[in-house]
């Protein structure tokens, strides 16, 4: 559809220089980079606004500038960086411009197709209310989109966009991407955009392009350019890259230059051990994954609760309840991480050991009354959902996210490990317990001082979690025993 | 749409009814039936025919051609203050027509066509002038840089007019009569000298105004939605300076025409140029028709300058206009 080779081109100097790439149909090719890389001048040159002194732009395998103004204005549809003064024309009219290079001759008729086209155009861009109104009564989103559907109204098989979403709030700009792809996958339309936001652009964009001073800095799927260390070195800034958390596209994050201001350390004894709940403040957020009832996943909280429940606890609601319950104590919800137990919060064992990096604190309670072999829990159909062993590991140090992951690993054989210590069995099938039907595990770290990158076993932080989880555990499960007895 | 075409049917009966007054208001009243009734009463024929009726014509048609220049321009500069008067093309117009009134140039084979030639070569050379000099302040053409442009130029030709008139003795009259814009002691040869380059201009722009429509977005958006851009920009600016300079040439500098009534028919109509050129047109004819009446009725028997009727309705509407631009701006 679209093949652009080795344009150069620009002002008074090259301001684009040996740009190629091309565009088929159904695809939406995203054009990035900084302030000044070029981006608007390559799409002028494209759209034939500004002529190359060097390189070919060709649609359908023809230079542009061997197309006729009309016949190109049918191939191809561009929608301007600001929405144009319009003096006075009503929305009605500025869409029906679209259908301009559809008319032939000096007084050539309206024609059923034309007024199809406006209107659909008008109601894919919602404008229809508008219709009548002139331009310039509406807000700036408003007529962003009057003349998206001036373009779209053109039916051009091409469409270039100056950075569409400028001027929209987030749910306009999602709107009118999401109009553009179900656009392109409906008419097989090629798409090319200037983006400002990178994010938006790798979810929306099929391929992308990155422009540093005029050339080509990467260009291919969103994964292949949306990359920390290219991205770093073109807008000379620090971010990060991370996953979508639903879509497979990568996120580009910010790193404010303060962000690795020193957090304080916590320690043993700031773990509050009350009648219903173990509980933990911190003065600054700590970076979590858990498999907690309240706030599971990665995240940033300060408050991490153990809390106790009677066995009888209504599971039904889990998710409001426990919201609820973290409002009444006067803890945020948005900063809570909480789990549930029916073991008594006197019976948790907390421990702190030493590192050369730091320090780990490390917290276990555990109820092994409903504790099973999970290779032959397949052979039950329901289970107990009480009795539960929640462990908290704290690191003192800076975790990466294979840290993170290893360092559940570790705790989790740890735990096991303890459970055949202390001989626990599966009381159905008499043999080695590895856990409990709902065991709930909390790493957090505080973000500050030593880089911690792994958290397996051949490492420091892997090593005290082993041990630690380990002893922890067993002290947990004799605590658990005494209780039992004395009942 | 029904307003539209009510917009329609009104303005070509005030035009026939304004075409009606102008031939038997004055200072002879003569009923319409004289002119096909073939009167036994010769005085009031001749009233008619040699007097009202070229006047009347005249004043329609510089009528006409100033709104639609006005009309044209104020959608190729998006500058609703944009028209011959207030570019400074009348004026450059005039310079063109008094430098042939002053040296009594005839051109041999155009003979008579002469004064409307050189009047819109004149009107042209200032319209380039004007929009590249504006153009080179800042690209944008704001209306500011317009309106100072033309004052300008307007300034500039009106001191090469009053050293014209200055060095003259004998036509001095003539041409200070002629520069208030009037349509006084015309004759159907007047007529007959501007009526090919009105229609023929006129025409052409009619048939520019689907280009002028895109126009109105601004030129890089025209040039995406396949309008050739520069083709239509210097055929407007071609039809539009013929026209002025044609009017010019036989009627002098009538100034605000081209403002008010491409402004008045925007307000009502809207803004398509489909309906804002006709319109302009046809309710071109019909001010100046009416200012004319007026001009020559109102003190009887002293004639005013119909530039004065136009500037007396125009100045307010131009000041009201601008007001109304600025303040948009602010907000």
């Amino acid at each position: 559809m679209l093949n652009v080779h080795n344009l150069t081109g620009g002002y008074q100097h090259p301001i684009v220089k040996d740009v190629s790439f091309e565009v088929k149909p159904g695809q939406i090719l995203g054009i990035l980079g900084p302030n000044g890389s070029g981006k608007s001048t390559l799409l002028k040159m494209v759209s034939g606004l500004l002529s190359s002194s060097q390189g070919t732009v060709e649609i359908d395998g023809k230079p542009i500038q061997d197309y006729r103004p009309k016949e190109l204005a049918r191939k191809m549809a561009v929608l301007p960086q600001l929405p144009p003064q319009s003096f006075g024309m009503t929305v009605k009219e500025a869409v029906s411009l679209g259908r301009y290079p559809h008319q032939q001759g000096l007084f050539s008729s309206w024609k059923t197709a034309d007024e199809e086209a406006v209107m659909e155009a008008m109601q894919i861009t919602q404008v229809v209310p508008y219709a009548l109104q002139e331009i310039t009564t509406l807000s700036g989103g408003e007529q962003q989109r009057v003349f998206v559907a001036q373009a779209l109204a053109q039916q051009a098989e091409l469409l270039l966009l100056d950075e569409p979403t400028n001027h929209l709030d987030i749910a306009h700009q999602k709107q009118l991407l999401d109009t553009l792809k179900t656009h392109v996958q409906m008419h097989q339309t090629a798409v090319v955009i200037v983006f400002h936001d990178i994010n938006l652009a790798s979810l929306y964009c099929d391929h992308l392009l990155l422009l540093e001073k005029g050339r080509v800095s990467a260009y291919g799927e969103p994964h292949q350019v949306v990359d920390k260390a290219t991205l770093e070195d073109v807008y000379a800034t620090r971010l990060d890259v991370a996953p979508h958390p639903v879509e497979p596209k990568p996120q580009m994050t910010l790193l404010p230059e303060d962000s690795e201001a020193a957090g304080s350390i916590v320690r043993a004894a700031d773990i509050q051990v009350l009648d219903d709940v173990v509980l933990l403040h911190t003065e600054r957020p700590m970076r979590v994954v858990s498999s907690a009832v309240l706030n599971p996943g990665f995240g940033w909280y300060r408050t991490l609760v153990n809390r106790q429940v009677e066995p009888t606890y209504n599971v039904n609601d889990v998710a409001s309840e426990v919201k609820e319950f973290a409002v009444s104590r006067g803890w945020i919800p948005t900063e809570t991480v909480m789990q549930l137990t029916a073991v008594a919060t006197r019976g948790a064992v907390i421990r702190e050991y030493e590192a050369p990096f730091g320090s780990v604190v490390i917290l276990v309670t555990a109820g092994v009354g409903n504790a099973l072999d999970v290779s032959r829990a397949h052979e039950v159909q329901t289970l107990p959902a009480i009795g539960t062993i929640n462990t908290w590991i704290l690191v003192n140090g800076h975790m990466s996210d294979e840290a993170f992951i290893e360092a559940m690993m570790t705790a989790t054989e740890a735990k096991t490990k303890a459970l055949a210590e202390e001989q626990v069995l599966d009381c159905r099938t008499q043999t080695l317990a590895t856990g409990t039907p709902t065991d709930s595990l909390v790493v957090a770290a505080t973000q500050s001082g030593e880089a911690l990158p792994y958290g397996g076993p051949i490492t420091e932080l892997g090593k005290l979690i082993g041990k630690g989880v380990v002893d922890c555990t067993r002290q947990a499960i004799r605590h658990y025993r005494d209780a039992q007895r004395e009942e | 749409m029904t307003k539209r075409k009510v917009g329609w049917v009104a303005s070509i009966l005030l035009l026939l009814a304004s075409v009606w007054l102008g031939i038997s208001v004055g200072a002879v009243q003569i009923p319409l039936s004289t002119i096909w009734g073939g009167s036994e009463d010769a005085t009031a024929t001749t009233i008619v025919w040699n007097i009202r009726m070229p006047r009347v014509f005249l004043a329609a048609l510089v009528g006409a051609a100033l709104a639609v220049a006005g009309a044209a321009f104020q959608a190729l500069l998006k500058n609703p203050l944009a028209d011959p008067y207030t570019l400074g093309v009348s004026s450059g117009a005039s310079v063109g027509a008094v430098a042939t009134i002053f040296f009594g140039i005839s051109l041999p084979v155009i003979g008579m066509y002469t004064l409307p030639l050189l009047s819109m070569i004149g009107a042209i050379t200032t319209l380039l002038i004007v929009v590249s000099f504006a153009r080179m302040i800042d690209r944008s053409l704001r209306m500011e840089t317009i309106i100072l442009t033309g004052i300008i130029t307007s300034s500039f030709f009106g001191a090469m007019i009053s050293l014209m008139i200055a060095l003259t003795g004998e036509e001095l009259r003539q041409i200070i009569g002629w520069l208030l814009g009037s349509v006084a002691l015309r004759t159907w040869a007047h007529v007959q000298m501007i009526a090919p380059f009105v229609l023929i201009a006129g025409a052409w722009l009619l048939v520019r105004v689907r280009d002028l429509n895109a126009l109105q977005l601004g030129e890089d958006r025209a040039h995406h939605l396949g309008v050739n851009v520069s083709r239509v920009k210097n055929e407007v600016l071609i039809a539009g300076s013929m026209l002025t300079g044609a009017a010019v040439a036989v009627s002098g500098t009538i100034g605000f025409v081209g403002l008010v009534v491409p402004h008045m028919v925007r307000q009502l109509f809207g803004a398509d140029n489909r309906h804002v050129l006709p319109l302009s047109m046809i309710n071109g004819a019909t001010l100046l028709i009416l200012c004319d009446l007026v001009a020559r009725t109102i003190i009887e028997p002293t004639e005013l300058p119909i530039g004065v009727m136009t500037a007396f309705i125009g100045a307010p509407v131009f000041a009201w206009i601008f007001f109304r631009q600025r303040r948009k701006g602010v907000k």
